[in-house]
């Protein structure tokens, strides 16, 4: 294997997951204050009603299928007597729905962004980084889906090189090689997907970590107590915050 | 029982001139910074009229507050836990900038930079969202004064409401031009619809004092607080991202200073000082099935501080000593519990909102003079009062969910203890009968009298100040308070006006420096 390519799918792997958890780390603990979706609803809304949920939905679905995907091993489903095509078949019908609906959401998204004064004039650059990054990972994964179903190219099986390269990287005993098997689409989508980890940190994107599941269950009103956190002017500098002169 | 203390504001509506002085000195302390250009926690609407942010108390469009469903329990309006979370991604009961108003600033620069010309140079309004030109076509106080007449009036829900139940006559008399003002903070409710509908559990109140507050390290800008306060007092910090509301200035009250809107206001309208509750009870009181009695189900939540079991709950719940004798002094409790004077705005939202507010009488006062009859007379003023019933009708819907008789009883009152304190003042034979008619004996209609014409400083706030056990938290505060007593009589180090600026402890996110007004 050249040194780019153990570069790519043996080092990179494993630096994207060290920034990902490490910058998440670091974020949570010195810019909790940043750390919350910002959203652009207040501006514009009629848009956001249609685009918002067709994008994340969508996504919330392609996250699902790369779950199953990458970590689900073919043995597995061949022994629940599950054939390559029915595979295949469920596989690119509702994950390529769930890519149609999440590109259709962020092309909306982004058409809003760019079309409403008040939403472009709040998109910051690191915003605006983020967009290219989160757009490339998706066409590259809609091709990728594509070229894997035969529409684009010749027909190629993933779960022979990608999800077996996946599990290599998770269970720390990296196959590079398993990658480089596959089509170009697919070793694009996986460069931007870990570039995409890389940045995820620094972004908005964060607000994906902090899904409120816990409101379900916890009670309606919330007491805190004044104890527990020390009083104004006396509280602990909290890191990230300016100290406030007076 | 499960007692609890609560930091509430009355406000006597009689008195207020509609300065907005109020509105600015809590614009200037708390949200003079970018991302709440358009935020007012203390805002003052002409009623009638539809109010900041616009037709907020249309309850079907943002669905805010609470209802009770079929099997007799408390729902938020918004719907379910469940359907909240699904909504996360657009909340569709979100209020648009354009329903409080596009902030702008003007071209100063432009002034004295333009080049010599034949025009004199203008400072064009400039967005402050867009950073684009732009025409300005409303504002918090659009319809101040009634302003812009009819056709922005008629939008107030409350109005289009009594069009429909009542006869023409109603409206008849509202175009003779029958207004008041009404002064307007987060009520710090014993139920905050708020507070349950933050997906992040950011929202909270506070267990000493019950101020509702968000934690800005917690939210994460779900926005579903903005929809679900019925009141429309979150604002949603549009640089930041994050939700921001009305703190009751917690950090002068820790100190035993009133608030910034109470301490500012000219008319002296507002009082400050604890209730004691059952919190226990509050889930039930807000689910009566009546609408027109959750304003007594809202009195029966509050205890009687002199009370030796409520006493002795509230020891066993941990409030302090001194709190106890600031809940026995509280200008509040007897406003609205004793007198029964003060109301809850909207109780039926069902949130229990803890800011009260004493009906306007001068309206009717003013009318009987100018019909030529003595306007402060006991008998006049008791059937004037029944006879205007028209603006009774537009205050039962604020205050008493369209129960006109709490209304009445409570202008009754007040209209009582003007003829019975004529008497005296003009040298003549107290009338115990004027008091007896309301339902008050001589002494405490004098004592209202003095609580709410005489209204000393240390009579309108009664603060309590943050725990001793506490007092070295407040150490670096600039100076020590320790033995020093801020309470009642307040001759402390900040005399009776405010005297040395007191440090106010807004936290600057370094990043808000780079996203300075344009």
């Amino acid at each position: 294997m050249s040194s780019p390519n153990i570069l790519l799918w043996t080092v990179l792997p494993y630096i994207a997951i060290a920034a990902f958890v490490l910058g998440l780390v670091w974020r949570f603990k010195y810019d909790k204050f940043n750390w919350t979706t910002r959203s652009s609803q207040i501006y514009e809304g009629k848009l956001l009603r249609i685009a918002g949920p067709l994008f994340h939905l969508g996504l919330f679905a392609v996250i699902g299928g790369h779950i199953v995907g990458l970590l689900v091993p073919q043995t597995f489903t061949d022994k629940l007597g599950l054939s390559h095509q029915a595979y295949h078949l469920g596989a690119v019908t509702m994950g390529g729905g769930a890519g149609v609906a999440t590109l259709l959401g962020i092309s909306l998204l982004i058409y809003r962004r760019r079309t409403s004064a008040m939403v472009f004039a709040a998109t910051t650059r690191n915003d605006k980084t983020m967009y290219i990054f989160l757009v490339a990972t998706l066409l590259a994964g809609s091709s990728a889906t594509l070229s894997s179903a035969g529409v684009l190219g010749e027909e190629h099986n993933y779960r022979e090189t990608v999800g077996p390269w996946a599990r290599s990287i998770l269970t720390f005993s990296p196959h590079g090689e398993y990658m480089m098997a596959s089509p170009l689409a697919f070793r694009i989508h996986a460069v931007a997907a870990m570039s995409l980890f890389i940045i995820w940190p620094f972004t908005r994107l964060v607000h994906s970590l902090s899904a409120p599941v816990g409101y379900l269950f916890r009670p309606s009103i919330v007491y805190r107590s004044r104890d527990n956190q020390s009083t104004s002017g006396s509280r602990e500098a909290r890191p990230g915050w300016e100290k406030v002169k007076y | 029982m499960k007692v609890m203390a609560q930091m509430g504001m009355v406000m006597n509506l009689d008195k207020c001139i509609g300065c907005h002085t109020c509105s600015v000195t809590c614009k200037q302390a708390w949200t003079n910074r970018t991302g709440l250009e358009y935020a007012w926690f203390n805002n003052v609407e002409t009623r009638p009229g539809q109010g900041y942010p616009r037709r907020y108390e249309d309850q079907e469009k943002a669905k805010g507050g609470w209802i009770r469903n079929s099997r007799g329990r408390l729902k938020l309006k918004g719907g379910s836990k469940a359907r909240r979370l699904l909504s996360i991604f657009s909340n569709p009961k979100m209020l648009n900038i354009k329903d409080y108003y596009e902030p702008w600033t003007y071209e100063y620069d432009n002034l004295i930079t333009a080049p010599l010309g034949q025009q004199t140079p203008v400072a064009r309004p400039k967005s402050l969202l867009t950073g684009k030109p732009m025409k300005i076509e409303w504002s918090a106080n659009w319809d101040d004064d009634l302003g812009g007449g009819p056709a922005n009036i008629e939008k107030d829900p409350i109005l289009q409401k009594l069009a429909e139940d009542v006869t023409t006559k109603v409206k008849l008399a509202f175009e003779q031009t029958f207004m008041f003002y009404l002064p307007r903070i987060c009520e710090h409710c014993l139920n905050p619809a708020c507070v349950a509908a933050c997906p992040s559990g950011a929202m909270y109140k506070r267990e000493e004092d019950g101020i509702v507050l968000v934690d800005q390290q917690q939210c994460r800008g779900w926005r579903m607080c903005v929809s679900a306060c019925p009141y429309k007092k979150i604002y949603f910090n549009h640089k930041t991202g994050k939700a921001e509301k009305c703190t009751l200035c917690y950090p002068r009250l820790e100190l035993g200073l009133p608030t910034v809107c109470s301490e500012t206001c000219v008319g002296r309208l507002r009082y400050l000082g604890l209730f004691l509750y059952d919190a226990d009870k509050v889930a039930e009181a807000a689910a009566t099935e009546d609408e027109r009695d959750l304003y007594q189900a809202q009195l029966d939540l509050l205890l009687d501080p002199n009370d030796e079991e409520v006493l002795k709950a509230a020891r066993a719940s941990g409030i302090p000593e001194d709190w106890l004798i600031a809940a026995q002094n509280s200008p509040v409790y007897k406003l609205a519990k004793v007198y029964k004077i003060a109301l809850p705005l909207h109780p039926e939202y069902r949130t229990m909102p803890m800011v009260w507010y004493v009906p306007p009488l001068s309206p009717i006062v003013d009318v009987l003079t100018e019909t030529g009859h003595d306007g402060e007379e006991a008998g006049n003023l008791f059937g004037a009062i029944n006879a205007l019933r028209i603006p009774l009708a537009y205050l039962a819907e604020l205050f008493s969910a369209g129960d006109i008789e709490v209304v009445e009883n409570t202008l009754r009152k007040l209209s009582a203890m003007r003829s019975y304190m004529r008497d005296i003042n003009l040298g003549r034979e107290p009338r115990p009968e004027i008091p007896e008619a309301v339902g008050m004996d001589q002494e405490s209609i004098y004592e209202m009298y003095r609580l709410l014409a005489i209204a000393k400083y240390e009579d309108r706030y009664v603060i309590p100040a943050a725990h001793a056990e506490q007092a070295k938290d407040l150490e670096n505060m600039g100076c020590s308070l320790d033995g020093v007593d801020l309470g009642a009589n307040s001759s402390g180090p900040f005399g009776q006006s405010s005297g040395n600026p007191v440090p106010v402890t807004i936290e600057n996110f370094h990043i808000m420096k780079d996203r300075q007004t344009q």
